[in-house]
């Protein structure tokens, strides 16, 4: 039980880290990769509490297909952020 | 104006954290959650009246089957909307980008998404058709299946992925896929029965009530399917060479 613990501690803190970063980075690519990794940290902690569908949607969709149409909208658009 | 914005933020995200002190603990069995009638009659009664193992399918494709059936409009609208928006938005052969280089595909990239694609595809179709019993479903099978057409757009280009699957007939795979679901839920409503009330459908398959309900699950499992398929292609398509539907990345 202890270990779920810190694994849970562990996923949510490298959630706010990969939160903060994708907002925080220059370069739109890699806040969209960031942004990737946030989705299946996220896909991890849903399974981990048992809801394995929305876990399921959330590998497929939220790191897998959004991630490449962002990549895709980002190559046809300046890299740089002006925020 | 960064750090003007910094002070909200901070102080809504000190009151969400605040106000998440008073969420029951995990499986509490006292939480709201799990003591609310609609809750125990979806554990209760799921295996009874439909057959299936997966209470989560159940609830998606017949409990809530009407809110699942607007769902996918709504992907299928977001799909008809990027090709509204992009589709001759850039006139001509616009000036080319960094990224779009002359190159061969490259040899190894392509052999291996040769031998990947037919394991997506294949797991695919099992995750579609397994939604019922294990983890799964029309969304996550259909977003896999056009993810491994995205993949065939990325490792070669995307003329070599749009003579596969055009987007016309990525459009029409579209529909069909909402007008399987329509269809069946009308198919009920035509046999005696509500909108989507598949029971119904006992009449026309060789199986009780309970499996005819599971069958049905099964067939607007697979509408959304096709729409989510054909839509998440037609994203990329468009998204990736700005609704010109050449080159891309």
């Amino acid at each position: 039980m202890i270990g779920l613990e810190l694994f849970n501690t562990f996923i949510l803190l490298l959630l706010v880290v990969a939160a903060v970063a994708s907002l925080w980075v220059k370069d739109l690519l890699v806040s969209a990769v960031v942004f990737g990794v946030y989705s299946f940290l996220m896909c991890l902690l849903w399974a981990e509490m048992g809801a394995v569908d929305v876990a399921f949607t959330e590998a497929t969709v939220g790191a897998g297909i959004s991630t490449v149409v962002l990549v895709a909208t980002i190559f046809n658009l300046r890299r740089k952020s002006n925020d | 104006m960064k750090v003007l914005s910094l002070i909200p933020v901070i102080a809504i995200g000190f009151l969400l954290i605040w106000a998440a002190q008073d969420f029951p603990e995990w499986g509490d069995v006292n939480s709201p959650a799990s003591k609310a009638a609609v809750s125990n009659h979806f554990i209760g009664n799921t295996g009874v009246d439909t057959e299936v193992p997966n209470m989560v399918t159940a609830v998606l494709a017949d409990y809530r089957g009407f809110d699942t059936m607007f769902e996918t409009v709504v992907v299928f609208i977001a799909g008809m909307a990027v090709l509204a928006i992009l589709k001759g938005s850039v006139k001509g052969n616009a000036k080319r980008k960094d990224h779009e280089v002359d190159n061969e595909p490259d040899l190894i990239v392509t052999n291996t998404v040769r031998l990947i694609i037919p394991v997506i595809q294949i797991f695919a179709f099992y995750v579609l058709a397994h939604g019922h019993v294990s983890p799964g479903g029309g969304f996550q099978g259909g977003v896999l299946m056009g993810a491994s057409f995205i993949l065939i757009a990325l490792s070669w280009d995307l003329e070599k992925a749009l003579s596969r699957f055009p987007v016309e007939k990525c459009m029409l795979v579209a529909a069909l896929g909402i007008l399987l679901y329509a269809g069946i839920g009308l198919l009920s409503m035509f046999l005696g029965g509500e909108f989507l009330d598949y029971a119904e459908l006992e009449k026309v398959l060789p199986v009780s009530r309970e499996m005819a309900r599971y069958h049905a699950m099964l067939g607007v499992e697979i509408g959304v399917g096709f729409t989510v398929t054909a839509i998440m292609f037609v994203l990329y398509a468009n998204l990736a060479s700005e609704g010109r539907l050449k080159e891309g990345l």
